[in-house]
C-alpha cells in the first residue's frame, strides 16, 4: 500500500481562517450570496406572501392578469397570486432538496466508508452496487416508483429520491477514505487502542468534511432538478405548492397558449437561479482546492503582473490496495481498472 | 478486447439489476392498484394474461414468485412485454416500436452535436485560458442549471406562440396535412422542422457541461511536462493542442459521456412532454397517468438498456483512443 503523493487534507478549519471571505473566489461569493437569499426566502417566504397561494378568485377582473400593483407577478387562470405561490413553493422545494441531500449523504458516507474500510470482496461488491446505480438512469426509475405509489406526498418523494441519489457521493467518499486510511494519525489512533467505530467517526469522517460538503451540494442540486421535473409531470402531490407544481398547473392550464409568461417564467427562473447558486458554490469549493481552474480575473497579481501557477497541482494518487483474488477479479470489471498503472 | 468483455459482463450485471428492480417494484408497493387495473379486462387472452401476471405479480393462477421471475425473464428476452392495458389489445412491443425511433433520432443527434460542440469550445477555452470564452463561464453555469423542460417552455413560448411563428409548437410531424411517416422527402422535412426546437433545447442545456469539463481537464493537461516539451521543440500550436493535449484530455471526457448520458436522457424525456413529441418520454407519462403498468415497465427497461448500450459503445471508443487499454488486452 503506497500513497506516493499524500494529498493535503483540507479541513473546514483552514478554510474558515480569518479573512476567509476576502480570499474566497468571486464565483463562490456570488453563489453563497444567491443561495443565502433563497434560504432566507424559504424561511420567511410563506410568512410574507401577500395572499394564500391556493385562494381562487376566478372573476374576469382578477384572473389571468399580468403583473400589477395588487399582484406583483400577476395571477393564474383561476385568479391565484403567482408571487404567493412562488414564495411558498421555494420553501417546499428547498426543504425537500435539503432533506434528500442529508439522507443521501448519510447513505453515501456509510457505504463509501464501509466499502473502503472493509476492503477486499466487500469493497468490490459495494463498488459494483455503486457503479450499477450510477449507470441506471434515475429519472425513469423515479417515474415508475412514484407511478406505483398510491400516496404521492412529500415523504415518499423524499425517500425515493434519496434511495437513488447516494451513488456518486459514495464513490468519491470511498476514494478519499482509501487515501486517508493509511495515514499516520489513523495508525496512531489504532495503536492507542481506539475502537474501529471511534476511529471512523472521530478520526476519519471529520477529515472528509469538505468532500462531504461538496457532494452534499451536488446531491441537493440533483434533488431540486429531479423533484421539480417529477412535480412538473404531476407525479407528486399537485395540491401542495412547490416550484414544480406551479409549473405543472401553468402547463396543464395552457399558460403558454394564453401568453401568460408571468405564470411560468418566475418559477422556472427561480429553479435555474437556485441551481446556478449551488453550481457556483461547488466550483468555488473546487477552485479552493485547485487554483489552476480559476479564470484569469482571479489570478493573483505580483508587482502588477498576472501570475498563473504553473506547477501541476498534486492530484490524488491512485492508491493500489492489496486485493484478494476474488476482489481483484471483480475489480477488473470496472472502468477505473483500465487507467491504473500495472 | 479482454477489457471490453469484462465491461460487457459489468453491463450484464447492471441490466440484471434493472430487470430485477423492475420485477420487484410492483410486488413491494403497497396497495393493489395493479389488481384493480387488470380487473377491468376480464377477457384478456390467456397468453397475454400470463405475461402480465408474470411481470406484475397479480392474478389468480400466478404460481410461485420464483417461477414468475423466470417467466418474466423469458418474456423480456423475447421482447414480450405483454398486452397494453390502455390501448387494449395492442401489444406493448408494437406501441414501443412506434415511439423508440423518435426519441432515438432526436436525443442521439442532439447529444452528439452537443458533445462535439462542447468539446471543441472546451479545447478553445482551455488553450486560450483567460480569454473571452472564460468570461462566458458564469453564463454557461446558468445555462447548465436551467431545467430542460423550462427551456423548452420558453422556446415554445418565444418561437412558436408569441413572437415568431417559425416553428411548430409540438408533436413529431404534421399529420393533419396528410403526410404519412416514411422515407420520403415530405415527411423528412416536416419531421426535421418539428425536431429543431427540441434538439436546440438539448444542445443548449447540455453543451455547457461538456465545455466546462473539457476546459478543466485541458487546463490540467496543458500544465503537463510533455506539453511544455512539445511547445519547447517548436511544434505548431495546432499540433500541440490536438495531438498532444486534447487527445489525452479527451479520455475523461469520453468516460464522463457515459455517465452524463443517463442525465441527458432523463432530461429529454421530460422535455418531450412539453413538445408533445411522440417518443418514449411522452409514452412513459401517458402510461403513468393511465395506470398502464406493463407499458411503464417496458419503457423503463428500454431506456435503461439503451443507456447501457451507449456506455458500452463509449468503452469501445476509450479502448480505441487509449493505447494503455489495448496493451492490457495484449498482456493477458
Amino acid at each position: 500500500m503506497t500513497a506516493l503523493l499524500t494529498p493535503p487534507v483540507t479541513t473546514v478549519a483552514t478554510i474558515a481562517a480569518p479573512g476567509w471571505w476576502r480570499r474566497m473566489p468571486l464565483k463562490a461569493k456570488t453563489g453563497a450570496v444567491l443561495l443565502g437569499l433563497f434560504v432566507l426566502t424559504a424561511i420567511i417566504g410563506p410568512l410574507v406572501a401577500p395572499y394564500d397561494p391556493g385562494y381562487q378568485n376566478p372573476s374576469i377582473a382578477v384572473a389571468m392578469k399580468g403583473p400589477s400593483g395588487a399582484h406583483w407577478l400577476g395571477t393564474t387562470s383561476t385568479g391565484q397570486d403567482v408571487l404567493s405561490q412562488l414564495l411558498t413553493g421555494i420553501r417546499l422545494t428547498l426543504e425537500l432538496a435539503v432533506l434528500v441531500g442529508v439522507i443521501a449523504m448519510v447513505l453515501a458516507v456509510l457505504i463509501g466508508v464501509t466499502s473502503a474500510y472493509l476492503g477486499g470482496i466487500w469493497d468490490e461488491l459495494l463498488q459494483l452496487l455503486t457503479n450499477v446505480f450510477l449507470v441506471i438512469p434515475a429519472l425513469p426509475l423515479l417515474v415508475i416508483l412514484l407511478g406505483y405509489l398510491p400516496n404521492k406526498g412529500q415523504t415518499p418523494t423524499i425517500l425515493v429520491l434519496s434511495a437513488l441519489g447516494w451513488a456518486w457521493g459514495a464513490r468519491v467518499i470511498r476514494a478519499q477514505t482509501l487515501a486517508i486510511r493509511n495515514r499516520d494519525f489513523i495508525a496512531a489512533a489504532r495503536e492507542t487502542g481506539e475502537s474501529t467505530w471511534r476511529i471512523l467517526a472521530f478520526e476519519l469522517v471529520p477529515n472528509e468534511v469538505s468532500l462531504i460538503a461538496a457532494s452534499f451540494v451536488n446531491t441537493v442540486l440533483y434533488a431540486i432538478g429531479a423533484s421539480v421535473a417529477l412535480a412538473f409531470l404531476g407525479l407528486t402531490d399537485v395540491s401542495s405548492w412547490s416550484l414544480g407544481t406551479v409549473l405543472y398547473w401553468a402547463q396543464s392550464q395552457d399558460a403558454l397558449q394564453l401568453g401568460a409568461w408571468w405564470w411560468f417564467v418566475p418559477p422556472g427562473l427561480a429553479v435555474a437561479l437556485m441551481g446556478t447558486a449551488l453550481v457556483l458554490v461547488n466550483t468555488g469549493i473546487d477552485e479552493i482546492g485547485n487554483p489552476r481552474l480559476r479564470d484569469a480575473s482571479s489570478a493573483s497579481r505580483i508587482a502588477g503582473h498576472r501570475v498563473q501557477p504553473t506547477d501541476p497541482t498534486p492530484v490524488l494518487a491512485l492508491v493500489g490496495s492489496e486485493r484478494s483474488r476474488l476482489g481483484s477479479f471483480l475489480h477488473s470489471f470496472s472502468r477505473s481498472s483500465l487507467l491504473e498503472d500495472k | 478486447m479482454a477489457f471490453i468483455l469484462r465491461r460487457l459482463a459489468f453491463y450484464a450485471v447492471a441490466a440484471w439489476v434493472a430487470l430485477t428492480l423492475n420485477f420487484f417494484i410492483p410486488r413491494l408497493m403497497p396497495g393493489n392498484a395493479v389488481e384493480a387495473i387488470l380487473g377491468r379486462f376480464p377477457n384478456l387472452q390467456p397468453s397475454a394474461y400470463k405475461a402480465i401476471s408474470a411481470m406484475l405479480g397479480v392474478g389468480k393462477n400466478k404460481g410461485s414468485e420464483v417461477s414468475q421471475y423466470f417467466t418474466y425473464l423469458n418474456n423480456v428476452v423475447h421482447f414480450n412485454f405483454g398486452t397494453d392495458v390502455a390501448q387494449y389489445p395492442a401489444s406493448v412491443s408494437s406501441l414501443l416500436d412506434s415511439e423508440i425511433p423518435w426519441t432515438l433520432v432526436l436525443v442521439g443527434t442532439a447529444t452528439v452535436i452537443a458533445f462535439f460542440l462542447g468539446t471543441a469550445l472546451g479545447i478553445m477555452a482551455g488553450w486560450r485560458h483567460g480569454g473571452w470564452l472564460d468570461r462566458l463561464l458564469p453564463a454557461l453555469t446558468f445555462l447548465q442549471a436551467i431545467p430542460y423542460f423550462f427551456l423548452a417552455l420558453l422556446l415554445v413560448y418565444i418561437f412558436a406562440y408569441k413572437y415568431f411563428h417559425l416553428f411548430p409548437s409540438g408533436t413529431g410531424y404534421n399529420g393533419s396535412t396528410g403526410i404519412v411517416p416514411g422515407w420520403h422527402w415530405d415527411f423528412i422535412t416536416n419531421a426535421v422542422q418539428h425536431a429543431i426546437l427540441p434538439a436546440f433545447t438539448i444542445v443548449i442545456t447540455s453543451v455547457a457541461g461538456w465545455m466546462l469539463q473539457m476546459r478543466n481537464v485541458m487546463i490540467t493537461t496543458l500544465g503537463e511536462d510533455y506539453v511544455i516539451a512539445a511547445q519547447a521543440k517548436g511544434l505548431r500550436s495546432r499540433r500541440v493542442i490536438f495531438t498532444y493535449a486534447a487527445r489525452n484530455a479527451l479520455l475523461p471526457q469520453l468516460q464522463g459521456f457515459g455517465l452524463a448520458l443517463g442525465f441527458v436522457v432523463s432530461g429529454a424525456i421530460v422535455m418531450e412532454i412539453v413538445f408533445s413529441y411522440p417518443g418514449v418520454g411522452l409514452g412513459l407519462l401517458s402510461a403513468v397517468s393511465s395506470n398502464d403498468y406493463p407499458m411503464m415497465q417496458a419503457i423503463f427497461l428500454v431506456i435503461t438498456f439503451s443507456v447501457l448500450l451507449a456506455n458500452l459503445i463509449v468503452d469501445v471508443l476509450v479502448v480505441l483512443a487509449d493505447p494503455r487499454a489495448r496493451s492490457i488486452g495484449a498482456q493477458r
